[in-house]
């Protein structure tokens, strides 16, 4: 019994970060991972794998159908801890935060099930950390080509050059206390409402 | 004296978090030293889960949550304690457009009398048994709520077995519009906005209503951690204050198009105001053209709205053990009287002198005309109440109401 392989269902909708923590989980040594992205239907699936563990996010609004089918379901086995030890509350804590939550069999050990809801959250967390550098990398090369374009409307209509055009724009974001960025935005509304038609 | 405190209130999006949202937007809850954040969740277990770890020192709950979570019949049970009721009624049962279509031949409408409805759905039942058709899929939001327990004391009385004749199963209230229109249930007994939804889209047909299946009957409930009532008393207390008078202010049919307006907003419902409406005025699409007018449909502060009345957790306790979630003894009943908590209340609003009933217990049923109650300075009016097939809830009584129900 102590060896036999956990069976492990992974339900996210969101389909990279799931495959994500599928990997890590193949990786710890686990072979026996489902991953499913739409609920529907998820009472069959838990149905024909009975799995040991199933690690849900938190975003998603089944979740109370999740517990629901535990709750009333004759079919289904019928895991009732969470997470890992109700007592817990550091553990569930973290899980919370990184936005995941796990259902896990009554009666399975503890010290086996923790790794792999400590390996859930790390992959949670750097998921939402690589999604959020993304964002950020996005939002600042949209940024730069925003300026570039405010820096072209001002040399063309001052008849100034490129380094004068962005302490313009540099010293007016200064003086309004706003970004850069902001100020080449309204720049270029404002060029686009007084072209010609 | 206000007292000082940073609160974190969880709440669904469903119209009936109103008074929580109003208490804050519209500054009851600073007005009582209180700093208040709303975070809108996904699901009833995160609000649960949140609230075990401190996220939130207390949420919008369906009224039987506190419930079955103090009988330990929810992962996580935690001690929680309901000390105020946010508002009576504020359900619909909807069905699929297909399934009213065979209940109106069976000689339902034309409004939402549960009876007459809840007679052609039995009829509708028994010829698809008869046809070898698989039984009718109802949705409900959550085991432990409301809905899923009126819906059944509704089939019942119309003698639909909800165990073996019809299917219930769980859906997002959000996702029932869609869950109906594609055929996937055939009916769901769910909150405002969302049967309104479901007739906006075409998608379905209101049969009854949870204010005429149990006349001002409970729906949703501030849940609050018992230890964090416990710690902290005034705060507890500045909050039920705050949340009393934005009561008030929700009840007033002066400020619903603003209340409609707020909580029609992004952050919160999201969806055009004209389509909350109907809550507030209780003149609901029913979704073949028709209309009816349900003047308690959502009652957020009169007769006696906020009063968290343990007859109503006993009552919700009977249906647990009716539908084998829980198994009966005096010491479960007890617990679940206990989770309501009108003591607090009473306290709590003492110092504005709300009107309080005079017992904490009432005979669900027992009120046919509206009665003046209670002995403090305003007068209070309560019921008519009670359950549309003229069957009786003395809470007093319990184990003869346990043994009487099939």
């Amino acid at each position: 019994m102590t060896h036999r392989d956990l069976t492990i269902l992974v339900i996210d909708e969101n389909a990279i970060r799931a495959s994500i923590i599928e990997a890590g989980l193949r990786d710890a040594g686990h072979s026996r991972v489902s991953v499913v992205h739409d609920v529907h239907g998820v009472g069959r699936v838990i149905e024909r794998l009975q799995p040991d563990v199933i690690v849900i996010d938190l975003e998603n609004p089944n979740r109370d159908l999740l517990e629901s089918m535990f709750q009333l379901s004759r079919s289904v086995k019928r895991p009732i801890a969470m997470f890992v030890d109700r007592s817990d509350s550091s553990m569930i804590e973290a899980a919370i935060d990184a936005g995941v939550s796990a259902y896990v069999v009554d009666g399975l050990r503890q010290e086996r099930v923790k790794p792999i809801l400590d390996m859930a959250i790390g992959r949670f967390n750097a998921f939402s950390r690589m999604e959020r550098e993304l964002a950020e990398a996005r939002s600042e090369l949209a940024d730069r080509k925003v300026i570039d374009r405010a820096k072209g409307i001002l040399m063309k209509s001052r008849g100034i050059g490129e380094e004068e055009a962005y302490k313009l724009l540099r010293t007016t974001a200064m003086n309004q206390n706003r970004k850069i960025a902001e100020i080449a935005q309204s720049l270029v509304l404002a060029a686009g409402l007084l072209e010609d038609p | 004296m206000a007292a000082t405190a940073d609160i974190t209130l969880g709440y669904m999006p469903l119209f009936d978090s109103a008074v929580l949202i109003a208490a804050v937007e519209k500054g009851f809850a600073g007005d009582e030293g209180l700093s208040v954040q709303l975070v809108r969740e996904t699901s009833w277990a995160n609000i649960r889960d949140r609230i075990a770890v401190g996220h939130f020192q207390a949420a919008h709950m369906l009224a039987p949550m506190p419930i079955a979570s103090n009988l330990g019949l929810t992962p996580l049970s935690l001690e929680l304690v309901a000390p105020f009721a946010l508002g009576l009624g504020g359900n619909a049962v909807t069905v699929s457009r297909a399934l009213w279509g065979r209940m109106f031949a069976e000689g339902a409408g034309p409004g939402t009398d549960p009876s007459a409805n809840g007679t052609a759905l039995g009829h509708v039942v028994e010829n698809r048994r008869a046809a070898g058709e698989p039984p009718l899929r109802f949705a409900v939001v959550h085991p432990f709520s409301g809905h899923n327990y009126e819906l059944r004391y509704w089939l019942a009385a119309c003698g639909v077995d909800p165990e073996t004749d019809v299917e219930i199963v769980m859906v997002p209230p959000p996702l029932m519009a869609d869950a109906l229109a594609t055929g996937a249930i055939d009916g769901f007994c769910a909150g405002e906005p969302w049967n309104s939804v479901a007739i906006a889209d075409g998608a379905g047909r209101i049969v009854t209503t949870k204010a005429s299946i149990w006349r001002l009957s409970p729906e949703k409930v501030l849940g609050v951690s018992a230890r964090f009532a416990a710690e902290n008393r005034p705060a507890l207390d500045a909050l039920l204050r705050a949340l009393y008078r934005s009561s008030i202010w929700c009840g007033d049919s002066a400020n619903h198009e603003e209340l409609a307006a707020l909580m029609s907003g992004s952050e919160h419902l999201g969806l055009p105001r004209e389509r909350l409406m109907p809550i507030l005025t209780g003149h609901l699409a029913l979704g073949d053209g028709t209309t009816d007018a349900i003047p308690e449909f959502f009652v957020p502060h009169a007769k006696g709205a906020t009063f968290p009345w343990q007859s109503h957790a006993l009552w919700f306790y009977s249906q647990m053990v009716r539908w084998g979630h829980a198994k009966h003894s005096p010491t479960k009943a007890e617990r679940a009287r206990d989770t309501y908590r009108p003591d607090i209340y009473r306290q709590a609003l003492k110092p504005i002198s709300a009107p309080m009933p005079g017992a904490n217990m009432k005979v669900e049923g027992a009120l046919t005309a509206a009665a003046p109650v209670g002995a403090s300075e305003k007068g209070l009016v309560l019921g008519p109440d009670g359950f549309f097939d003229g069957r009786i809830f003395d809470p007093d009584r319990l184990d003869a109401y346990l043994a009487s129900q099939s």
